[in-house]
Protein backbone atom coordinates (compact mmCIF):
# COMPACT_ATOMS: atom_id res chain seq x y z
CA UNK A 1 0.00 0.00 0.00
CA UNK A 2 2.84 2.57 1.06
CA UNK A 3 4.34 1.99 -2.73
CA UNK A 4 1.60 1.39 -4.70
CA UNK A 5 -0.74 3.74 -4.32
CA UNK A 6 1.72 6.53 -4.96
CA UNK A 7 3.71 4.41 -7.93
CA UNK A 8 -0.06 4.35 -9.08
CA UNK A 9 -0.21 8.06 -9.09
CA UNK A 10 3.16 8.31 -10.50
CA UNK A 11 2.32 6.41 -13.03
CA UNK A 12 -1.09 7.50 -14.13
CA UNK A 13 0.92 10.86 -14.31
CA UNK A 14 3.27 9.63 -16.38
CA UNK A 15 0.74 7.86 -18.84
CA UNK A 16 -1.31 10.88 -18.93
CA UNK A 17 1.60 13.09 -19.70
CA UNK A 18 2.83 11.23 -22.74
CA UNK A 19 -0.48 10.05 -23.64
CA UNK A 20 -1.54 13.65 -24.09
CA UNK A 21 0.05 13.70 -27.08
CA UNK A 22 -1.32 11.31 -28.45
CA UNK A 23 -5.22 11.56 -27.19
CA UNK A 24 -7.79 14.02 -29.54
CA UNK A 25 -7.50 16.67 -26.66
CA UNK A 26 -8.96 20.24 -27.32
CA UNK A 27 -7.35 21.90 -24.71
CA UNK A 28 -7.29 25.35 -25.88
CA UNK A 29 -10.89 25.34 -27.49
CA UNK A 30 -13.35 28.22 -26.79
CA UNK A 31 -16.62 27.47 -26.10
CA UNK A 32 -18.56 30.60 -25.06
CA UNK A 33 -21.74 28.32 -24.06
CA UNK A 34 -20.20 26.49 -21.29
CA UNK A 35 -18.63 28.81 -19.65
CA UNK A 36 -17.63 27.87 -15.53
CA UNK A 37 -19.88 24.97 -15.77
CA UNK A 38 -18.76 22.84 -13.05
CA UNK A 39 -18.88 18.93 -13.08
CA UNK A 40 -22.08 17.24 -14.42
CA UNK A 41 -22.90 13.99 -16.27
CA UNK A 42 -21.80 15.33 -19.41
CA UNK A 43 -18.55 16.38 -18.68
CA UNK A 44 -16.50 14.52 -15.52
CA UNK A 45 -14.77 17.85 -14.85
CA UNK A 46 -16.40 20.91 -16.24
CA UNK A 47 -15.03 23.71 -17.86
CA UNK A 48 -13.10 27.06 -17.39
CA UNK A 49 -13.93 30.92 -17.59
CA UNK A 50 -13.39 30.49 -21.08
CA UNK A 51 -15.46 27.09 -21.63
CA UNK A 52 -12.21 24.95 -22.20
CA UNK A 53 -12.50 21.30 -20.76
CA UNK A 54 -10.97 20.90 -17.32
CA UNK A 55 -9.99 17.77 -18.18
CA UNK A 56 -8.24 18.06 -21.37
CA UNK A 57 -6.12 21.36 -19.65
CA UNK A 58 -5.36 18.92 -16.73
CA UNK A 59 -3.95 16.06 -18.72
CA UNK A 60 -2.02 18.96 -20.66
CA UNK A 61 -0.65 20.24 -17.23
CA UNK A 62 0.09 17.03 -16.66
CA UNK A 63 2.19 16.40 -19.60
CA UNK A 64 4.10 20.37 -18.81
CA UNK A 65 4.91 19.37 -15.56
CA UNK A 66 6.07 16.02 -16.35
CA UNK A 67 8.04 17.19 -18.93
CA UNK A 68 9.55 19.89 -16.49
CA UNK A 69 10.21 17.90 -13.85
CA UNK A 70 12.26 15.03 -15.47
CA UNK A 71 14.71 16.83 -17.24
CA UNK A 72 15.02 19.01 -14.46
CA UNK A 73 15.97 15.87 -11.76
CA UNK A 74 18.32 14.70 -15.07
CA UNK A 75 19.71 17.48 -16.03
CA UNK A 76 20.18 17.85 -12.47
CA UNK A 77 21.72 14.71 -11.75
CA UNK A 78 24.04 14.46 -14.31
CA UNK A 79 25.59 17.69 -13.79
CA UNK A 80 25.71 17.70 -10.28
CA UNK A 81 26.49 13.94 -10.44
CA UNK A 82 29.75 14.39 -12.53
CA UNK A 83 31.16 18.02 -10.57
CA UNK A 84 30.67 16.29 -7.20
CA UNK A 85 32.01 13.05 -8.31
CA UNK A 86 35.12 14.76 -9.71
CA UNK A 87 35.34 17.41 -7.15
CA UNK A 88 35.11 14.44 -4.39
CA UNK A 89 37.56 12.41 -6.30
CA UNK A 90 40.19 14.51 -7.11
CA UNK A 91 40.21 17.36 -3.99
CA UNK A 92 42.41 19.94 -3.92
CA UNK A 93 42.12 23.24 -5.15
CA UNK A 94 39.31 21.79 -7.60
CA UNK A 95 37.62 20.88 -5.09
CA UNK A 96 37.88 23.88 -2.74
CA UNK A 97 36.56 25.89 -5.64
CA UNK A 98 33.98 23.59 -6.06
CA UNK A 99 33.06 23.93 -2.33
CA UNK A 100 32.94 27.78 -2.04
CA UNK A 101 30.22 27.47 -5.45
CA UNK A 102 28.21 25.57 -3.85
CA UNK A 103 28.04 27.70 -0.69
CA UNK A 104 26.98 30.49 -2.38
CA UNK A 105 24.72 28.96 -4.41
CA UNK A 106 22.82 27.56 -1.21
CA UNK A 107 23.39 31.03 0.70
CA UNK A 108 20.31 32.12 -2.03
CA UNK A 109 16.78 30.64 -0.92
CA UNK A 110 16.65 28.20 -3.71
CA UNK A 111 13.15 29.37 -5.03
CA UNK A 112 13.62 32.83 -4.74
CA UNK A 113 17.18 32.45 -7.06
CA UNK A 114 15.17 30.26 -9.04
CA UNK A 115 11.98 33.08 -9.68
CA UNK A 116 14.71 35.90 -10.31
CA UNK A 117 16.73 34.06 -12.73
CA UNK A 118 13.39 33.41 -14.84
CA UNK A 119 12.16 36.59 -14.46
CA UNK A 120 15.23 37.50 -16.01
CA UNK A 121 15.54 34.76 -18.81
CA UNK A 122 11.77 35.65 -19.64
CA UNK A 123 9.09 33.26 -19.38
CA UNK A 124 8.75 29.89 -21.80
CA UNK A 125 8.77 26.38 -20.73
CA UNK A 126 12.81 25.95 -21.51
CA UNK A 127 13.93 29.40 -18.98
CA UNK A 128 11.66 27.46 -16.60
CA UNK A 129 13.75 24.43 -17.29
CA UNK A 130 16.96 26.32 -17.02
CA UNK A 131 16.27 28.25 -14.28
CA UNK A 132 15.06 25.19 -11.87
CA UNK A 133 18.61 22.90 -12.86
CA UNK A 134 20.69 26.28 -12.40
CA UNK A 135 18.93 26.22 -9.05
CA UNK A 136 18.86 22.56 -8.75
CA UNK A 137 21.91 20.54 -9.69
CA UNK A 138 23.67 22.16 -6.18
CA UNK A 139 21.74 19.69 -4.43
CA UNK A 140 22.93 16.43 -6.15
CA UNK A 141 26.76 17.57 -6.48
CA UNK A 142 26.58 18.00 -2.54
CA UNK A 143 25.26 14.82 -2.10
CA UNK A 144 27.63 13.10 -4.68
CA UNK A 145 30.36 14.53 -3.24
CA UNK A 146 29.94 13.69 0.52
CA UNK A 147 29.50 10.21 -0.82
CA UNK A 148 32.47 9.85 -2.80
CA UNK A 149 34.80 11.79 0.14
CA UNK A 150 33.22 8.65 2.31
CA UNK A 151 33.97 5.91 -0.21
CA UNK A 152 36.95 6.78 -1.74
CA UNK A 153 39.86 5.30 0.93
CA UNK A 154 37.70 2.34 0.64
CA UNK A 155 39.74 -1.07 -0.49
CA UNK A 156 38.48 -1.99 -3.64
CA UNK A 157 39.01 1.88 -4.70
CA UNK A 158 42.77 1.48 -3.20
CA UNK A 159 43.16 -1.81 -4.83
CA UNK A 160 41.83 -0.48 -8.39
CA UNK A 161 43.89 2.37 -7.71
CA UNK A 162 46.64 0.23 -7.22
CA UNK A 163 46.05 -1.60 -10.53
CA UNK A 164 46.37 1.31 -12.63
CA UNK A 165 43.18 2.06 -13.36
CA UNK A 166 42.18 5.69 -14.58
CA UNK A 167 40.31 8.26 -12.52
CA UNK A 168 37.59 7.77 -15.06
CA UNK A 169 37.66 4.23 -14.49
CA UNK A 170 37.39 4.52 -11.22
CA UNK A 171 34.72 7.14 -10.86
CA UNK A 172 32.28 5.62 -13.23
CA UNK A 173 32.69 1.92 -12.33
CA UNK A 174 33.88 1.71 -8.70
CA UNK A 175 31.88 4.72 -7.17
CA UNK A 176 29.18 5.88 -9.34
CA UNK A 177 27.48 2.52 -8.78
CA UNK A 178 27.94 2.91 -4.76
CA UNK A 179 26.71 6.28 -4.73
CA UNK A 180 23.26 5.85 -7.18
CA UNK A 181 20.87 5.05 -4.54
CA UNK A 182 21.24 7.92 -2.65
CA UNK A 183 20.83 9.90 -5.90
CA UNK A 184 17.75 8.31 -6.60
CA UNK A 185 16.23 9.17 -3.04
CA UNK A 186 17.18 12.02 -3.74
CA UNK A 187 15.99 12.84 -7.22
CA UNK A 188 12.67 11.41 -6.13
CA UNK A 189 12.27 14.36 -3.92
CA UNK A 190 13.62 16.50 -6.56
CA UNK A 191 10.83 15.82 -8.21
CA UNK A 192 8.37 17.10 -5.89
CA UNK A 193 10.24 20.26 -5.72
CA UNK A 194 10.25 20.66 -9.25
CA UNK A 195 7.05 20.00 -9.65
CA UNK A 196 5.61 22.48 -7.31
CA UNK A 197 8.44 25.35 -8.62
CA UNK A 198 6.90 24.77 -12.10
CA UNK A 199 3.45 25.31 -11.10
CA UNK A 200 4.44 27.72 -8.78
CA UNK A 201 6.46 29.86 -11.40
CA UNK A 202 3.74 29.38 -13.92
CA UNK A 203 1.22 31.10 -10.88
CA UNK A 204 3.24 33.99 -10.94
CA UNK A 205 3.21 34.22 -15.00
CA UNK A 206 6.92 33.82 -15.35
CA UNK A 207 6.39 29.66 -16.20
CA UNK A 208 4.47 28.20 -19.54
CA UNK A 209 2.21 31.02 -21.41
CA UNK A 210 -1.05 31.19 -22.08
CA UNK A 211 -2.99 29.49 -23.70
CA UNK A 212 -0.99 26.63 -23.05
CA UNK A 213 -1.62 24.90 -20.03
CA UNK A 214 0.18 24.20 -16.39
CA UNK A 215 -1.53 23.18 -13.03
CA UNK A 216 -0.04 26.57 -12.17
CA UNK A 217 -1.53 29.03 -14.27
CA UNK A 218 -4.90 27.26 -14.02
CA UNK A 219 -4.91 27.83 -10.55
CA UNK A 220 -3.89 31.57 -11.01
CA UNK A 221 -6.99 31.96 -13.62
CA UNK A 222 -9.58 29.76 -11.48
CA UNK A 223 -8.47 32.33 -8.23
CA UNK A 224 -10.90 34.93 -10.04
CA UNK A 225 -13.70 33.02 -9.78
CA UNK A 226 -13.41 31.20 -6.66
CA UNK A 227 -16.88 32.26 -5.20
CA UNK A 228 -18.84 30.80 -8.28
CA UNK A 229 -16.71 28.21 -9.60
CA UNK A 230 -14.49 26.76 -7.29
CA UNK A 231 -13.98 23.86 -9.14
CA UNK A 232 -11.38 25.95 -11.40
CA UNK A 233 -9.05 25.84 -8.23
CA UNK A 234 -10.08 22.90 -6.44
CA UNK A 235 -9.23 20.49 -9.49
CA UNK A 236 -6.13 21.19 -10.01
CA UNK A 237 -4.71 21.97 -6.79
CA UNK A 238 -5.76 18.66 -5.85
CA UNK A 239 -3.83 16.95 -9.04
CA UNK A 240 -0.85 18.88 -8.33
CA UNK A 241 -1.29 17.84 -4.43
CA UNK A 242 -1.66 14.25 -4.75
CA UNK A 243 1.45 13.66 -7.75
CA UNK A 244 3.62 15.77 -5.34
CA UNK A 245 2.36 13.40 -2.06
CA UNK A 246 2.79 10.58 -3.81
CA UNK A 247 6.73 11.20 -5.07
CA UNK A 248 7.37 12.64 -1.37
CA UNK A 249 5.87 9.22 -0.49
CA UNK A 250 7.75 7.16 -2.78
CA UNK A 251 10.93 9.27 -1.65
CA UNK A 252 10.36 7.89 2.32
CA UNK A 253 9.60 4.53 0.79
CA UNK A 254 12.73 4.49 -1.31
CA UNK A 255 14.84 5.64 1.75
CA UNK A 256 13.51 3.11 4.18
CA UNK A 257 13.75 0.34 1.78
CA UNK A 258 17.33 1.16 0.45
CA UNK A 259 18.37 1.41 4.07
CA UNK A 260 16.73 -2.21 5.10
CA UNK A 261 18.98 -3.48 1.99
CA UNK A 262 22.25 -2.16 3.69
CA UNK A 263 21.34 -3.40 6.77
CA UNK A 264 21.17 -7.25 5.20
CA UNK A 265 24.05 -6.72 3.50
CA UNK A 266 26.60 -5.55 6.36
CA UNK A 267 24.89 -8.88 8.19
CA UNK B 1 35.58 30.91 21.01
CA UNK B 2 36.56 34.33 19.36
CA UNK B 3 38.29 32.49 16.97
CA UNK B 4 35.76 30.09 15.73
CA UNK B 5 32.96 33.09 15.51
CA UNK B 6 35.99 35.25 13.19
CA UNK B 7 36.00 32.37 10.90
CA UNK B 8 32.11 31.72 10.65
CA UNK B 9 31.82 35.92 9.69
CA UNK B 10 34.51 35.65 7.44
CA UNK B 11 33.06 32.50 5.70
CA UNK B 12 29.26 34.60 5.82
CA UNK B 13 31.28 37.58 4.13
CA UNK B 14 32.41 34.98 1.15
CA UNK B 15 29.01 33.82 0.39
CA UNK B 16 27.79 37.25 0.82
CA UNK B 17 30.16 38.64 -1.61
CA UNK B 18 29.28 35.68 -4.27
CA UNK B 19 25.66 36.51 -3.85
CA UNK B 20 26.25 39.97 -4.44
CA UNK B 21 28.13 38.87 -7.83
CA UNK B 22 25.61 36.52 -8.92
CA UNK B 23 22.95 39.33 -8.18
CA UNK B 24 25.03 41.52 -10.18
CA UNK B 25 25.21 39.22 -13.25
CA UNK B 26 21.08 38.78 -13.04
CA UNK B 27 21.09 41.66 -15.40
CA UNK B 28 22.91 40.40 -17.93
CA UNK B 29 21.17 37.06 -18.03
CA UNK B 30 18.97 38.77 -19.90
CA UNK B 31 18.85 37.54 -23.30
CA UNK B 32 19.54 39.87 -25.78
CA UNK B 33 20.52 43.44 -24.76
CA UNK B 34 18.73 44.47 -21.51
CA UNK B 35 18.12 47.97 -22.84
CA UNK B 36 15.50 46.35 -25.48
CA UNK B 37 13.93 44.70 -22.44
CA UNK B 38 13.80 47.31 -20.22
CA UNK B 39 12.67 50.28 -22.47
CA UNK B 40 11.04 48.22 -25.52
CA UNK B 41 12.25 48.08 -29.05
CA UNK B 42 10.83 51.02 -29.82
CA UNK B 43 12.48 53.51 -27.46
CA UNK B 44 14.31 56.18 -29.14
CA UNK B 45 17.64 56.22 -29.39
CA UNK B 46 18.52 59.23 -26.88
CA UNK B 47 16.61 57.30 -24.35
CA UNK B 48 18.52 53.97 -25.02
CA UNK B 49 21.83 55.69 -24.40
CA UNK B 50 20.93 57.42 -21.20
CA UNK B 51 19.91 54.48 -19.81
CA UNK B 52 22.79 52.47 -21.18
CA UNK B 53 25.27 55.28 -19.30
CA UNK B 54 22.96 55.51 -16.14
CA UNK B 55 23.53 51.82 -15.30
CA UNK B 56 27.12 52.14 -16.87
CA UNK B 57 26.45 49.01 -19.31
CA UNK B 58 28.49 50.35 -21.70
CA UNK B 59 31.75 49.53 -19.35
CA UNK B 60 33.51 46.71 -18.91
CA UNK B 61 32.11 43.90 -17.02
CA UNK B 62 34.60 44.22 -14.07
CA UNK B 63 34.69 48.14 -13.88
CA UNK B 64 30.87 47.37 -13.66
CA UNK B 65 30.87 45.21 -11.30
CA UNK B 66 33.50 47.32 -9.11
CA UNK B 67 31.08 50.45 -9.29
CA UNK B 68 28.51 48.23 -8.02
CA UNK B 69 30.16 47.16 -5.21
CA UNK B 70 31.05 50.39 -4.14
CA UNK B 71 27.68 51.74 -4.98
CA UNK B 72 25.77 49.06 -2.32
CA UNK B 73 28.46 49.66 0.19
CA UNK B 74 27.15 52.94 0.20
CA UNK B 75 23.57 51.82 0.65
CA UNK B 76 23.15 52.91 -3.21
CA UNK B 77 20.76 50.98 -4.91
CA UNK B 78 20.12 53.13 -8.12
CA UNK B 79 16.69 54.41 -8.74
CA UNK B 80 13.75 52.19 -9.85
CA UNK B 81 13.13 52.97 -13.37
CA UNK B 82 9.38 52.55 -13.38
CA UNK B 83 8.72 55.06 -10.65
CA UNK B 84 12.16 57.09 -10.81
CA UNK B 85 12.14 56.78 -7.08
CA UNK B 86 15.56 55.45 -4.86
CA UNK B 87 15.56 51.69 -4.77
CA UNK B 88 16.49 52.19 -1.31
CA UNK B 89 13.19 54.11 0.09
CA UNK B 90 11.10 51.40 -1.97
CA UNK B 91 12.95 48.59 0.08
CA UNK B 92 12.42 50.45 3.45
CA UNK B 93 8.89 50.88 2.51
CA UNK B 94 8.67 47.17 2.26
CA UNK B 95 10.46 45.59 4.59
CA UNK B 96 8.16 46.02 7.35
CA UNK B 97 5.59 44.24 5.86
CA UNK B 98 7.64 40.80 5.37
CA UNK B 99 8.85 41.48 8.69
CA UNK B 100 5.88 41.38 9.87
CA UNK B 101 4.83 38.36 8.04
CA UNK B 102 7.31 36.14 8.30
CA UNK B 103 7.12 36.56 12.80
CA UNK B 104 4.00 35.94 12.76
CA UNK B 105 4.21 33.03 10.18
CA UNK B 106 7.53 31.74 12.51
CA UNK B 107 5.03 32.23 15.63
CA UNK B 108 2.63 29.98 13.85
CA UNK B 109 5.02 27.21 12.57
CA UNK B 110 6.45 26.93 15.92
CA UNK B 111 3.10 26.57 17.76
CA UNK B 112 1.56 23.75 15.36
CA UNK B 113 5.18 21.89 14.96
CA UNK B 114 5.94 21.81 18.93
CA UNK B 115 2.76 19.77 20.19
CA UNK B 116 3.14 17.68 17.15
CA UNK B 117 6.61 16.67 17.08
CA UNK B 118 6.20 16.37 21.16
CA UNK B 119 3.18 13.96 21.02
CA UNK B 120 4.28 12.24 18.05
CA UNK B 121 7.76 11.61 19.66
CA UNK B 122 5.95 10.13 22.92
CA UNK B 123 3.56 8.28 21.33
CA UNK B 124 5.48 6.76 18.74
CA UNK B 125 3.48 4.29 16.68
CA UNK B 126 0.10 5.57 18.32
CA UNK B 127 -2.56 7.22 16.21
CA UNK B 128 -1.36 10.61 17.61
CA UNK B 129 1.85 9.30 16.03
CA UNK B 130 0.67 8.49 12.24
CA UNK B 131 -2.06 11.55 12.91
CA UNK B 132 0.53 14.60 13.23
CA UNK B 133 3.00 12.96 10.71
CA UNK B 134 0.31 12.70 8.05
CA UNK B 135 -0.96 15.74 9.06
CA UNK B 136 2.79 17.12 8.37
CA UNK B 137 3.06 15.08 5.10
CA UNK B 138 0.25 17.06 3.84
CA UNK B 139 1.55 20.34 4.76
CA UNK B 140 5.06 19.78 2.91
CA UNK B 141 2.89 18.67 -0.20
CA UNK B 142 0.15 21.93 -0.35
CA UNK B 143 1.89 24.34 -2.50
CA UNK B 144 1.81 27.58 -0.99
CA UNK B 145 -0.25 29.16 -3.77
CA UNK B 146 -3.12 26.99 -3.73
CA UNK B 147 -3.13 26.50 -0.02
CA UNK B 148 -3.48 30.82 0.31
CA UNK B 149 -6.42 30.76 -2.44
CA UNK B 150 -8.39 27.89 -0.51
CA UNK B 151 -7.93 30.06 3.01
CA UNK B 152 -9.55 32.82 1.19
CA UNK B 153 -12.30 31.07 0.14
CA UNK B 154 -13.01 29.77 3.13
CA UNK B 155 -11.95 32.67 5.86
CA UNK B 156 -12.72 35.55 3.85
CA UNK B 157 -15.44 34.63 1.11
CA UNK B 158 -17.35 32.14 3.44
CA UNK B 159 -17.01 33.21 6.85
CA UNK B 160 -16.24 36.60 6.08
CA UNK B 161 -14.04 36.73 9.40
CA UNK B 162 -11.10 38.06 7.11
CA UNK B 163 -10.29 40.35 4.97
CA UNK B 164 -9.04 38.72 0.78
CA UNK B 165 -6.09 40.99 0.65
CA UNK B 166 -3.89 43.72 1.57
CA UNK B 167 -2.55 44.61 4.70
CA UNK B 168 -4.96 46.55 6.42
CA UNK B 169 -6.66 45.68 9.88
CA UNK B 170 -4.96 43.38 12.53
CA UNK B 171 -6.44 40.36 11.46
CA UNK B 172 -4.96 40.70 7.49
CA UNK B 173 -1.61 38.48 8.26
CA UNK B 174 -3.32 35.72 9.65
CA UNK B 175 -4.81 33.99 6.47
CA UNK B 176 -1.01 34.54 4.66
CA UNK B 177 0.63 33.91 7.89
CA UNK B 178 -1.51 30.18 8.37
CA UNK B 179 -0.55 29.95 4.49
CA UNK B 180 3.03 30.28 4.61
CA UNK B 181 3.66 28.90 8.81
CA UNK B 182 1.73 25.40 7.36
CA UNK B 183 4.58 24.31 5.29
CA UNK B 184 6.71 25.41 7.94
CA UNK B 185 5.32 23.47 10.84
CA UNK B 186 5.30 20.63 8.70
CA UNK B 187 9.51 19.92 8.24
CA UNK B 188 9.82 21.34 11.83
CA UNK B 189 7.39 18.85 13.57
CA UNK B 190 9.35 15.84 11.29
CA UNK B 191 12.53 17.27 12.69
CA UNK B 192 11.17 17.40 16.53
CA UNK B 193 10.08 14.39 16.17
CA UNK B 194 13.29 12.57 15.14
CA UNK B 195 15.17 14.51 17.07
CA UNK B 196 13.26 13.54 20.17
CA UNK B 197 13.05 9.97 19.57
CA UNK B 198 16.93 9.96 19.25
CA UNK B 199 17.50 11.50 23.23
CA UNK B 200 14.73 10.17 24.17
CA UNK B 201 16.81 6.77 24.53
CA UNK B 202 19.33 8.20 25.97
CA UNK B 203 20.77 7.28 30.07
CA UNK B 204 20.41 10.29 31.53
CA UNK B 205 16.69 10.01 30.40
CA UNK B 206 16.31 6.73 32.27
CA UNK B 207 18.20 8.50 35.01
CA UNK B 208 16.15 11.18 35.65
CA UNK B 209 13.02 9.17 35.18
CA UNK B 210 14.64 7.14 38.28
CA UNK B 211 15.19 9.55 40.24
CA UNK B 212 11.64 10.29 40.26
CA UNK B 213 10.66 12.83 37.87
CA UNK B 214 7.16 12.34 36.52
CA UNK B 215 7.62 11.49 32.59
CA UNK B 216 6.44 14.83 31.50
CA UNK B 217 8.65 17.00 33.55
CA UNK B 218 11.72 14.71 32.44
CA UNK B 219 10.69 15.23 28.60
CA UNK B 220 10.11 19.12 29.03
CA UNK B 221 13.07 19.83 30.73
CA UNK B 222 15.23 17.37 30.10
CA UNK B 223 15.02 16.12 26.57
CA UNK B 224 13.13 18.79 24.84
CA UNK B 225 16.46 21.49 25.24
CA UNK B 226 18.88 18.83 23.79
CA UNK B 227 15.75 18.06 21.25
CA UNK B 228 15.58 21.60 20.06
CA UNK B 229 19.62 22.22 19.59
CA UNK B 230 19.11 20.50 15.77
CA UNK B 231 16.01 21.82 15.56
CA UNK B 232 17.64 25.64 15.52
CA UNK B 233 20.14 25.21 12.90
CA UNK B 234 16.93 23.85 10.44
CA UNK B 235 15.23 26.73 11.54
CA UNK B 236 17.36 29.39 10.41
CA UNK B 237 17.84 27.05 7.02
CA UNK B 238 14.18 26.33 7.01
CA UNK B 239 13.80 30.69 7.18
CA UNK B 240 15.41 30.81 3.41
CA UNK B 241 12.50 28.62 2.33
CA UNK B 242 10.37 31.22 4.42
CA UNK B 243 11.78 33.40 2.47
CA UNK B 244 11.35 32.19 -0.64
CA UNK B 245 7.52 30.91 0.03
CA UNK B 246 6.99 34.73 0.91
CA UNK B 247 7.51 35.65 -2.64
CA UNK B 248 4.39 33.39 -3.53
CA UNK B 249 2.25 33.95 -0.51
CA UNK B 250 2.53 37.91 -0.80
CA UNK B 251 1.79 37.87 -4.68
CA UNK B 252 -1.44 35.39 -3.49
CA UNK B 253 -2.62 37.98 -0.85
CA UNK B 254 -1.63 40.81 -2.71
CA UNK B 255 1.02 41.70 0.69
CA UNK B 256 2.94 45.22 -0.09
CA UNK B 257 6.15 43.10 1.24
CA UNK B 258 9.75 42.57 -0.57
CA UNK B 259 8.44 39.66 -2.38
CA UNK B 260 5.51 41.67 -4.30
CA UNK B 261 7.26 44.33 -4.75
CA UNK B 262 10.21 41.64 -6.55
CA UNK B 263 7.22 40.21 -8.42
CA UNK B 264 5.89 43.85 -9.63
CA UNK B 265 9.33 44.88 -11.16
CA UNK B 266 9.62 41.77 -12.59
CA UNK B 267 6.10 42.08 -14.24
CA UNK B 268 7.79 45.97 -15.15
CA UNK B 269 10.99 44.82 -16.18
CA UNK B 270 12.09 47.08 -13.84
CA UNK B 271 15.44 44.84 -13.07
CA UNK B 272 17.63 46.92 -10.50
CA UNK B 273 14.57 46.79 -8.37
CA UNK B 274 14.51 42.96 -8.86
CA UNK B 275 18.54 42.72 -8.56
CA UNK B 276 17.93 45.24 -5.16
CA UNK B 277 15.00 42.83 -3.30
CA UNK B 278 16.69 39.70 -4.20
CA UNK B 279 19.72 40.72 -2.49
CA UNK B 280 17.94 42.34 -0.19
CA UNK B 281 16.05 38.95 1.26
CA UNK B 282 19.36 36.91 0.61
CA UNK B 283 21.57 38.91 2.93
CA UNK B 284 18.66 38.47 5.71
CA UNK B 285 18.81 34.63 4.89
CA UNK B 286 22.88 34.61 5.35
CA UNK B 287 22.63 37.17 8.18
CA UNK B 288 20.21 34.69 10.15
CA UNK B 289 21.79 31.22 9.68
CA UNK B 290 25.18 33.17 10.81
CA UNK B 291 23.16 34.21 13.93
CA UNK B 292 21.54 30.34 14.36
CA UNK B 293 25.04 29.18 13.35
CA UNK B 294 26.61 31.31 16.64
CA UNK B 295 23.62 30.96 18.68
CA UNK B 296 23.90 26.98 18.20
CA UNK B 297 27.52 27.45 19.43
CA UNK B 298 26.97 29.26 21.80
CA UNK B 299 23.87 27.26 23.84
CA UNK B 300 25.28 23.74 23.36
CA UNK B 301 28.40 23.76 26.09
CA UNK B 302 29.53 20.32 24.22
CA UNK B 303 30.91 22.40 21.59
CA UNK B 304 34.85 22.52 21.46
CA UNK B 305 35.73 26.12 20.87
CA UNK B 306 39.38 25.13 19.30
CA UNK B 307 38.16 22.86 16.98
CA UNK B 308 34.04 23.12 16.46
CA UNK B 309 33.26 20.86 13.65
Amino acid sequence: MRLWLPLGILLTWALLAIGSHVLPLTPNTIDLTHILIGPDQNSWLGFDELGRSIADRLITGASTSFFVALSVVALGILIGGILGIASGYFSGWVDQIFVRIVDIMLAFPGLLLAIALAGALGPGIENVILALVIVGWVGYARLARGQVLALKHADHVVAAQAMGASPWRIMGKHLLPLITAPLIIEASFGIASAIIAEAGLSFLGLGVQPPEASWGSMIRDGTRYMLVAPHLVLIPGLTLMAVVLAANLLGDWLRDWLDVKEQKLMR
Amino acid sequence: MSHFILKRILSALVGLLGVISLVFLLIHLIPGDPIDVMLGESALTADREALRQNLGLHLPLYEQWWNYMTALVQADFGQSLFSGRPIVDLLLERIPATVHLSFIALVIALTMALPLGLVAATRQHSIYDYGSMGFALFGMSIPNFWMGPLLILVGALWLGWFPVSGREGWNAVILPALTLGTAMAAILARMIRSSLLEILGEDFLRTARAKGLSSMRAILTHALPNALLPVLTLLGLQLGGLLGGAVITETVFAWPGLGLLMIEAIQQRDYPVVQAAVLCISMTYIVVNLITDLLYAWLDPRINWQNPS
